[in-house]
């Protein structure tokens, strides 16, 4: 395998969290729902599959472990910001601060263990095709999900009646319940969804992309997300190419270190964030297709008048 | 026809002392009320005398308090909006409950069950639209269209569940004339089937043209119920409001002074996609008049009422002058400065802040243009907290604002008191320019007609006064000169007494093209 085929599985392996927490985020905006906490929930996520893979030996029922461990903690946020109708911004980041606080106490007897690498799933046939196949049908479980989630999430969204129900109650939840629309029912599963999405981003992390367990794994990788949800005016397809360009720039940015090309490498550090922010404006610079997309009763608490 | 039916035949929803309360405050208080089958009742009363919480009720978005509904002779109890098109109501909403950022066909199929796939809904929307002369594009997106349009999607999406009982909130107040017209042939065309209309105005001159029976609200309680078309406008009005609604005398206003307001070919690019751009408006009003502009909501009057404000400065010094001077690039206090005052249309939030005292309120807005007499310390500003409470009660006495209470929130207040205060803030001023964005919009006839009387009185000793409304009696009461604004273009501006009702329809409706050379032949006779 050559230098790039490398450096392309590497930018695969970079995007996938940020694809699947954004994805998550996306979704859970969508409803209207405000949830800054995904940094927290994909941490907890990480190291509740480290540890549950190093008790079973198994690091698919880590995976699990992951998903159910995000989804867990962001119902939390969840019973806060909608039953109890506490802020969004200051739950959320309240959110984030407990999720590293309580994964660095989980994950204490955890630190400097080897792990359990997910391993590779190589489909028949596909994998074989020269140059494509070794990238990308010789890949990990979770790999495939993320793309298998993102033509999901996009069809649920725009074909189908609950995504129809999501997307009109992020428009106007007062409509939306008094057209019999179950506002917060519908909230409180779109925030496990994007709960599950950062656990599973985080599973990643801890299982694919360094398997093992580090306190602050996920090094912002959270926020990254929340902002790739905004630039992509929160369309599916447009949340996947702003992950891989993050990522793909990320990786090049540290092969150029590496060459020591000369330039500044607080500059090459920074250039990631600079160019997806760059491009994502460029896609979304259509302001009325932004604003029709925009979840027009993101972060307001709904309280039914009955 | 259906009144001698009223009484024989068994009513199609019953209504028996129905209560909703709002912590102590009954906002329905122990109503009854009888639709029959293919009839179109009214449900007249002022706004808060409790229309919109009795249907809210009817449609299962409140729960009421205490009472039952029957529908068809058996007693229901209606949870939510599913349950009440379940028994087969359909709503069609005051303020819209649609979906801006969704399209046309996805706002219809989130109020039909989930069996008919989302892709047959465009299908059987286009087809039920045409079929009642309600033309609508599926695919268009809902922040896109006209007010007028989005209630045909309202008025669509009702009649698609097939209902038998059809109630519609204050449907013509956002409506041209004309589309009101095209409204009630719609409603005629659904008696005719056998379905009933329950439909909710405080406009008189519609109920009576278009209603079989009516049944009156005042503060939650049921004050009468009637044929309209044997009543006069005078005693529905009567029922409505309690007593007499004083009459506005605009007799003495058409004294022409100088030019204390103009706006020269004013421009305005739209500031959001869902704006309107002002195109080339051109208009002036002279000291002793009071201009009204009429219009259907969303053509441009906030975004008037904005440039001539100096809430989003325009470009061009000359394109606003206010007392001979150009203004155009200055903010809202230079203008204030200059002797003008501004009301904007929203009360909460924008022309008050709901959580803070009158007082306050009243400092906010003129602590700079009346500095010396609500500021002292010099640089340090620090408010003169007596001077500052004698005027807001100044202000209440001559308005005559009903508070409880000396000084309270501004947000505890009514609609039409707080309305008052906040008109009788610059009126106490002596503004001689005076620009209002909707002075009346929600609130009761009682404090409209001393609104209004305000406004004129403020034009006979002098000053300029500039009226943006869509209520065509408003206009009629307090105008001396009449334009019309329609997508961001305003009309020539006519003589009050040179209009009537269907030229400001055509001319709402944007129809250049025809009443210019009207008013061409107009001035070749």
């Amino acid at each position: 395998m050559g230098i790039v085929e490398a450096i392309l599985l590497t930018v695969i392996t970079a995007a996938t969290p940020l694809v699947l927490a954004a994805l998550g985020e996306l979704v859970t905006e969508r409803a209207g729902v405000l949830n800054l906490g995904v940094e927290g929930m994909m941490i907890m996520g990480a190291v509740l599959a480290f540890a549950a893979t190093q008790a079973t030996g198994s690091p698919y029922l880590g995976i699990l472990a992951g998903i159910g461990g995000g989804a867990l903690f962001s119902l939390l946020f969840g019973f806060l910001t909608l039953t109890l109708v506490a802020n969004q911004v200051a739950t959320g980041l309240a959110l984030t601060i407990l999720g590293l606080g309580i994964s660095g106490q989980i994950g204490e007897a955890y630190v400097g263990m080897s792990g359990t690498k997910l391993p590779q799933i190589a489909i028949p046939l596909l994998s074989d095709i020269p140059y494509l196949g070794p990238l990308l049908f010789r890949q990990d479980l979770i790999f495939y999900i993320s793309i298998a989630l993102v033509i999901g999430v996009n069809w649920f969204l725009f074909r189908s009646r609950a995504g129809l129900k999501i997307r009109a109650i992020g428009d106007n939840h007062a409509s939306a319940h008094a057209l019999g629309i179950g506002v917060i029912r519908t909230r409180y599963l779109a925030v496990m969804f994007g709960g599950a999405c950062a656990g599973l981003a985080g599973a990643q992390l801890s299982l694919v992309y360094t398997p093992q367990w580090v306190e602050n794994m996920s090094a912002g990788r959270g926020w990254i997300a929340l902002a790739l949800v905004v630039f992509a005016s929160w369309r599916p397809w447009r949340v996947l190419a702003g992950g891989y360009l993050f990522g793909a720039v990320s990786i090049s940015q540290l092969h150029a270190q590496a060459l020591g090309l000369g330039i500044p490498s607080q500059f090459l550090s920074a250039l990631p964030y600079a160019a997806t922010v760059v491009v994502l404006v460029l896609i979304s610079h259509n302001r009325r297709t932004t604003l029709i997309n925009t979840p027009a009763s993101l972060g307001k608490p709904f309280v039914p008048d009955r | 026809m259906s009144v001698a039916g009223a009484s024989a035949g068994s009513p199609l929803l019953a209504v028996r002392n129905l209560t909703k309360l709002f912590g102590t405050f009954a906002a329905c208080n122990g109503i009854d009320l009888d639709v029959q089958p293919g009839e179109i009742h009214a449900l007249l009363g002022e706004n808060g005398a409790g229309k919109s919480t009795l249907v809210k009720m009817l449609f299962g978005v409140l729960a009421p308090t205490a009472g039952e509904v029957l529908w068809q002779g058996a007693p229901v109890s209606i949870a939510s909006p599913g349950a009440a098109r379940r028994l087969g109501i359909g709503m069609v909403f005051q303020h819209f409950s649609l979906f801006e950022a969704l399209t046309v066909a996805e706002n219809i199929a989130l109020s039909l069950d989930g069996t008919i796939p989302l892709a047959r809904v465009a299908e059987r929307a286009s087809e039920l639209s045409h079929a009642y002369g309600l033309p609508l594009d599926p695919k268009a997106h809902v922040a896109d269209l006209s007010v007028g349009e989005r209630q045909r999607i309202e008025i669509v999406r009702a009649l698609l569940q097939n209902p038998q009982l059809i109630i519609l909130d204050e449907p013509t107040s956002v409506l041209t004339p004309q589309e009101a017209d095209r409204l009630f042939e719609t409603l005629f065309k659904l008696r005719a089937e056998g379905r009933s209309v329950l439909y909710i105005s405080h406009r008189l001159e519609e109920v009576q043209r278009i209603c079989d029976r009516a049944t009156v609200l005042r503060h939650g309680k049921v004050t009468g119920a009637c044929d309209p078309k044997r009543e006069t406008a005078a005693s529905l009005a009567r029922m409505m409001v309690g007593a007499d609604v004083p009459h506005v005398s605009a007799a003495g206003t058409s004294a022409k002074g100088e030019v204390l307001l103009e706006a020269r070919h004013l421009s305005v690019p739209a500031r959001t996609p869902f704006a309107v751009a002002l195109k080339n408006v051109c208009l002036k009003v002279h000291a002793g008049e009071v201009l009204a502009i009429a219009g259907v909501a969303g053509n441009g009057q906030g975004e008037l009422f904005d440039a001539l404000s100096g809430e989003y400065p325009t470009a061009e010094p000359d394109a606003v002058h206010i007392r001979q001077r150009p203004v155009g690039t200055r903010g809202i206090t230079a203008r204030r400065l200059l002797g003008a005052g501004f009301v904007p249309e929203e009360r909460h939030g924008h022309a008050a802040v709901t959580g803070m005292s009158l007082s306050d309120n009243l400092v906010l807005a003129r602590n700079q243009s009346d500095r010396q007499a609500f500021l002292g310390g010099g640089v340090l500003g620090i408010i003169k907290s007596t001077a500052v409470r004698m005027a807001a009660r100044r202000i209440s006495e001559a308005m005559d604002v009903r508070k409880s209470g000396e000084d309270p929130p501004a947000g505890s207040l009514s609609g039409g008191n707080l309305q008052k205060f906040i008109v009788g803030r610059e009126l106490d001023r002596q503004p001689s320019v005076l620009v209002v964005n909707q002075p009346t919009w929600g609130v009761d006839a009682g404090a409209a007609s001393r609104i209004r009387q305000a406004l004129v009185d403020l034009a006979k000793s002098g000053s300029a006064v500039l009226v943006i409304s869509q209520d065509l009696d408003e206009i009629f009461e307090v105008a001396t000169e009449i334009a019309v604004i329609s997508e961001g273009r305003l009309s020539d501006i006519y003589p009050a007494g040179e209009l009537s009702r269907e030229k400001i329809g055509l001319l709402m409706g944007g129809l250049y093209g025809r009443a210019e050379p009207m008013t061409e032949a107009a001035h070749a006779h």
